[in-house]
């Protein structure tokens, strides 16, 4: 799974991050490059949804699509050993999201030994107009 | 001293809200698409069941389901003990949701998730939530969440006021 990962970041081609991963695939997630940055899309699907009556994407989409992303710009981002494993993560959901894609952008804001923190903004059509947010503590192995 | 058949009235009244419940929670696609089973509804708790699935494995090396799964477990349980709180059915709206990953989920394994609404305001529930495989073993994650109430297609707020 690492050599997967290290093989996708030396190509530079992130979307071969996710296609190791069966649940990135049941939630449609994609990764691309946009200017230097890693952006992971959710596409929009009708299995996403929690709320038929708005209707609006399912809570736990969205916590999945930021986890999803944090992993996969802390891969991007940094040398780790191992896979990072998530301690914890903090979901704040800030509007409904609608039927429609979902983009989501990390930054690892500390990157220790054993401890990355990561934030993690969703968005749909307006990059300032965030759906849901979170940060996130992932273990890592870093050398030296 | 309330009469008996108040009570009966009461416990009446229970059971049709339960069952309401019930089926707002499992007229969710999302949880549909996970498989998810509503094992079980009380005042204002829930217990749900993730069966193992191969589509929600995270790591296929080892086969553990990707955290992301357990989050949406989690997320959907919370939510169902916030409705079984609720004196009348609303809708509500994750405000925030964290969670603590204390240990892998063991691949192969059904997944159990038991969330508790232990206050509901006239605005917010406040809810905490474990996963784990069987009753009596450690927990695979812990989460702690706040749920809005009565979101846009809403109308009448309760009035405050305990579980």
């Amino acid at each position: 799974m690492l050599g997967h990962i290290l093989a996708a970041r030396a190509a530079g081609e992130p979307d071969r991050l996710l296609a190791a991963i069966p649940y990135a695939q049941f939630l449609g997630l994609s990764a691309s490059l946009d200017s230097g940055e890693l952006l992971t899309t959710m596409r929009y699907a009708p299995h996403l949804v929690g709320n038929p009556a708005l209707p609006a994407l399912h809570g736990g989409t969205l916590g999945a699509l930021l986890e999803s992303a944090a992993v996969f710009s802390l891969l991007w981002a940094a040398e780790t050993a191992v896979l990072p494993k998530t301690i914890t993560i903090t979901v704040d959901y800030l509007r409904s999201a609608g039927p429609k894609d979902t983009h989501a952008r990390g930054l690892v804001t500390r990157l220790g030994r054993r401890v990355a923190a990561v934030r993690v903004d969703a968005w749909q059509d307006d990059r300032t107009q965030l759906c849901a947010t979170a940060t996130a503590h992932f273990l890592i192995k870093r050398e030296g | 001293m309330t009469a008996p058949e108040d009570e009966a009235a009461a416990a009446r009244r229970r059971d049709r809200r339960l069952a309401m419940a019930r089926a707002f929670a499992d007229n969710v696609p999302h949880n549909h698409a996970l498989g998810i089973v509503i094992e079980a509804m009380g005042d204002a708790t829930a217990r749900f069941r993730l069966p193992y699935a191969a589509k929600l494995v995270g790591n296929p090396e080892t086969g553990v389901l990707h955290g992301g799964a357990i989050t949406a477990l989690l997320d959907a349980c919370a939510g169902a003990a916030v409705f079984a709180a609720l004196p009348q059915l609303q809708p509500i709206a994750t405000l925030d949701l964290r969670i603590d990953y204390l240990r892998p989920a063991e691949p192969g394994r059904d997944v159990w998730a038991e969330a508790t609404c232990h206050h509901t305001s006239k605005n917010v529930a406040f809810v905490r939530a474990l996963a784990f495989h069987a009753d009596g073993e450690p927990p695979i994650a812990t989460a702690a969440g706040t749920f809005m109430i009565a979101t846009k297609l809403g109308n009448v707020a309760p009035r405050g006021g305990g579980a």
